[in-house]
């Protein structure tokens, strides 16, 4: 009995006290952007460590993926739900707003499952260092379409995002944001878990490790890589989409390369092929970051360092690819992890 | 337990290969190959180094698409089958270096042979379905039923990397059978082992031809395992046959020695 | 007509000279160890700002005129330039090749020297950016309509030159030919007797070196310098590698001239904000069609 719900209670609880902390405004409006950002980061950690750790692959270009889940969701938002000087006005009664806002979310990441057909129909031919250029590219050619729609802004970028918050929070007076982080979050864990622990996911593994023998033995390989492929970037686009609201405010500019390369420094701190590496590495990479902020200059020369030398003595990063259960047996006896 | 000598009554044969030629840019790997194997044959497939026999597997595994000529598997053709989809057709077979998945169990390994079976995908996986359930505790059973069967089931959550090489082998058959096959291709199972267990070898590649409905094709080159187990022979030199027949005929032929041996010509 | 098209035909040369000089180094270093030393790019920048003190100081405490400081500034951008890329392996790579890491471990290692040095720049030296102080009087030639500067020519003469020395280098040296030893089999190499560090380093010697002298030429032609300029034209300058080939010099080359095409073409048709998005469009279409470049070799899996 224990073991069954242990997880989801747990999950419920954090998720209530975290609403009634930031409510009755106990939590300053600056420890709760940080929360949210460690939320999207490990959204965004875990949905690349699909593709680089469990699949081997050498994806570098995930914040295109960001872009593309950030702009869709926003102007859906901001064309349906406010008046804007761009869209005129709301389509939609802003009242609406709260529930129409998962699925305008959702929206982003399918739309960012579509963009990862870029990457995923080339990997069926090309591996390794091939397939990592194609990411590059693919992430700069979403950044570069996006800077020529002058419609949306272009390069100056695009807003409006909060007052689609606000009707949220008309409707009903929660800390809006801050909810759908936490159960966006979860959400992305769980997917990940449940595809992966599964034979169906296994096969995942299977191509990382042996591709040829995979393909033999009955694995599809290319369905497999599709739907790794589109999963991950639409997870990533569900993280670009929370982060554009969270922010309020979007660009292009701010998915380049460097952030893509954030989130992989992410990925192999935490261990190639651990979820739990991910999420754990996801919250020490974002508060590094934020410790760092007085030394903002030189934020980007210890977090590279910080991975050079991690190569150097521990590869594997902090979790290697064993989960949180592998590492402490003893935590199995309170949860049923499959 | 139906004797092999029963289903040879059966007409159409498990696999049918007609004019086979494969080639690599300017080399021709294999010429005009022919083989017609009945249901429930135990047959060999022997030749020097570099004579063709692991591009044959590899065609008909269906990893090349050969150059010329068909190839038929329980009289479907092969042409333009992606290998997972030459799987299913009811090919399974194991490969002259050990490729099993060695960052994953024993287990693990002989679930994963089953995707082609699987009959769930994405979102059940995730919903974790009524199917999904069903599916995975029948597959999970049957694993290590399978397991168990080969005395296995206690190196079930090891790694194969952990295990003694002999035994990974034996796991590469298993995992082959896993699958159902109705043609279990074996190439060089014996590379690498010992005198010890080349003789376990023989012993469960004839225990799995006397106890399950499967076609065997082997390719080796320990002469003592294909002439104790095989039926009947094929040489290949050069891309092409150069003999086939009983184990006796071709021990003798003249051109099988001229082929490993060399002639008397310097 | 065919003014512009020459026209476009000088600038495409120029500005491919560029990349190509960059992408020849990417490739050096890929054929001899398999690594894409994403930190070339920066390495690129690197050079462009030791020509600028090399140069402002030649020009300026040295009080030397133009052409001297010039004939000074070449060899000595390139050999302090080799040193930084000689250092970077020295302490980043070699170690690892050392304890045979994994190849992924050696990329991302060299993925992050390039943000140290891109965040070092900008930490030590400021986010202003420093302009090049003219080293030559630019002369303006001007051949039936189509316009170019002696600058232009020496850049593209002296692209065609390095690329000429390197083939002589791969193909006619001792030290070309281990090279190219180490890209077909990199353990039986030590056992035959050759001296793999030092080839290595000879490799990062040249390829940095070349980086440096298109830093230099670079600075020339645009003389605004910034932390940011090698990144994008690092990456780009590697695919273009890739699109050739990679591990073929030859492949190199062609590529760099390839994007130099395509930009200058994107350019004189569309909005120069296209320019981007076309010329990774192009390369991501070769890619997808010829995945191993145009020159380049399928490398078959045995079973």
């Amino acid at each position: 009995m224990l073991r069954r719900y242990s997880v989801p209670m747990l999950l419920i609880l954090a998720g209530g006290l975290l609403t009634y902390c930031a409510y009755e405004e106990m939590l300053g409006l600056y420890t709760l952007s940080v929360l949210m950002f460690m939320g999207i980061n490990i959204i965004l950690s875990t949905s690349l460590n699909l593709v680089n750790g469990y699949m081997g692959e050498f994806s570098c270009g995930h914040a295109g993926f960001m872009c593309v889940g950030a702009y869709v969701s926003s102007i859906l938002g901001v064309l349906l739900f406010t008046k804007d000087k761009v869209f005129g006005e709301p389509w939609l009664d802003p009242s609406l707003a709260l529930y129409a806002f998962p699925l305008i979310i959702l929206a982003g990441g399918a739309a960012a499952a579509v963009a990862g057909l870029l990457v995923a129909i080339p990997s069926y031919k090309t591996r390794g260092d091939y397939l990592a250029i194609i990411t590059i590219a693919a992430n700069y050619i979403i950044i570069s379409l996006i800077q020529n729609i002058d419609t949306v802004g272009g390069s100056r970028g695009f807003m409006g995002m909060k007052s689609v918050i606000s009707s949220m929070e008309d409707a009903a007076d929660l800390p809006w944001m801050v909810i759908w982080v936490f159960i966006f979050t979860v959400f992305t864990v769980w997917v990940l878990r449940r595809y992966v622990s599964s034979t169906f996911g296994k096969g995942v593994s299977a191509i990382c490790q042996d591709e040829v023998a995979a393909e033999i033995m009955s694995v599809n390989t290319n369905k497999i890589k599709t739907i790794s492929f589109m999963v991950s970037s639409g997870l990533a686009g569900i993280g670009g989409a929370l982060f554009a609201y969270v922010i309020g405010y979007v660009n292009p500019g701010s998915f380049n390369i460097l952030k893509s390369t954030e989130v992989l420094v992410m990925v192999y701190l935490g261990g190639m092929g651990s979820l739990s590496g991910s999420v754990l590495s996801a919250v020490l990479f974002t508060v590094l970051l934020e410790a760092l902020r007085p030394l903002q200059i030189i934020k980007w020369i210890v977090i590279p360092l910080l991975l050079v030398v991690l190569m150097q003595f521990r590869p594997e990063g902090i979790m290697g690819n064993k989960e949180l259960g592998d590492i402490f047996p003893w935590l199995k006896r309170f949860y049923r992890f499959k | 337990m139906m004797t092999q000598t029963q289903t040879q009554a059966e007409s159409s044969p498990v696999l049918e290969i007609q004019g086979l030629t494969q080639r690599f840019g300017g080399l021709t790997a294999v010429n005009d190959f022919n083989v017609a194997l009945q249901p429930g044959e135990l047959a060999g497939l022997i030749g020097p180094n570099g004579a063709g026999k692991t591009t044959v597997f590899n065609l008909v595994s269906g990893f090349y698409q050969p150059s010329e000529g068909a190839i038929r598997i329980g009289g479907k053709p092969t042409a333009g089958l992606k290998p997972h989809k030459v799987t299913a057709l009811g090919v399974a077979r194991t490969f002259q270096n050990i490729r099993l998945w060695n960052e994953m169990s024993v287990l693990d390994n002989i679930r994963v042979a089953q995707h082609g079976t699987l009959g769930y995908g994405f979102f059940h996986a995730v919903a974790r379905s009524r199917t999904y359930q069903a599916r995975e505790a029948e597959i999970e059973r049957e694993a290590r039923e399978l397991l168990e069967v080969f005395q296995l089931d206690k190196y079930a959550d090891e790694l194969p990397k952990n295990l003694p090489y002999g035994l990974q082998r034996k796991v590469e058959i298993v995992r082959a059978l896993s699958e159902k096959p109705k043609l279990l291709l074996l190439d060089e199972p014996a590379a690498g082992l010992n005198s010890v267990d080349i003789q376990e070898l023989i012993r469960l590649v004839r225990w799995i031809h006397e106890t399950f409905p499967v076609t065997i094709w082997m390719i080796e080159h320990h002469m003592d395992v294909m002439m104790e187990l095989c039926q009947r022979i094929k040489v290949i030199d050069f891309g092409q046959t150069i003999a086939e027949g009983t184990p006796e005929v071709i021990r003798n032929h003249p051109a099988v020695i001229t082929a490993y041996l060399g002639d008397d010509q310097i | 007509m065919l003014e512009t098209i020459l026209q476009n035909v000088i600038n495409a040369l120029q500005w491919g000279s560029f990349y190509a000089l960059i992408a020849l180094g990417y490739t050096l270093v890929y054929g001899v160890l398999q690594l894409i030393n994403f930190a070339h790019g920066d390495v690129f920048m690197v050079g462009a700002y030791i020509a600028f003190f090399v140069a402002t100081f030649l020009l300026g405490i040295a009080g030397m005129p133009g052409w001297m400081a010039l004939a000074l500034t070449i060899p000595l951008t390139m050999i302090l330039t080799s040193a930084v890329g000689v250092t970077l392996e020295r302490i980043a790579y070699r170690p690892l090749r050392r304890k045979g890491a994994n190849r992924l471990y050696v990329v991302i290692t060299a993925l992050m020297c390039g943000l140290i040095l891109e965040h070092a720049n900008l930490a030590v030296l400021g986010a202003s950016r420093k302009a090049f102080p003219p080293l030559i009087t630019e002369t303006v030639y001007n051949v039936g309509g189509v316009t170019f500067t002696n600058l232009k020519l020496g850049v593209i003469f002296t692209a065609f030159a390095v690329f000429i020395f390197l083939h002589w280098v791969v193909t006619k040296t001792r030290v070309g030919m281990a090279m190219r030893a180490i890209s077909y089999d990199k353990f039986a190499v030590p056992l035959m007797g050759i001296p793999m560090d030092q080839i290595i380093v000879v490799t990062f010697v040249l390829g940095s070196g070349f980086a440096g002298l298109a830093g230099l030429l670079f600075a020339m032609s645009y003389p605004v310098l910034e932390p940011y300029m090698g990144a994008l034209i690092g990456w780009k300058a590697f695919i273009a590698a890739v699109v050739g080939g990679i591990g073929d010099i030859r492949g190199a080359f062609l590529g760099g001239f390839l994007l130099g095409a395509v930009e200058i073409l994107v350019v004189a048709v569309f909005p120069s904000s296209y320019r981007d998005l076309f010329s990774f469009s192009v390369l991501l279409i070769i890619l997808v069609f010829k995945p191993t470049g145009l020159f380049g070799i399928a490398k078959t899996t045995k079973i």
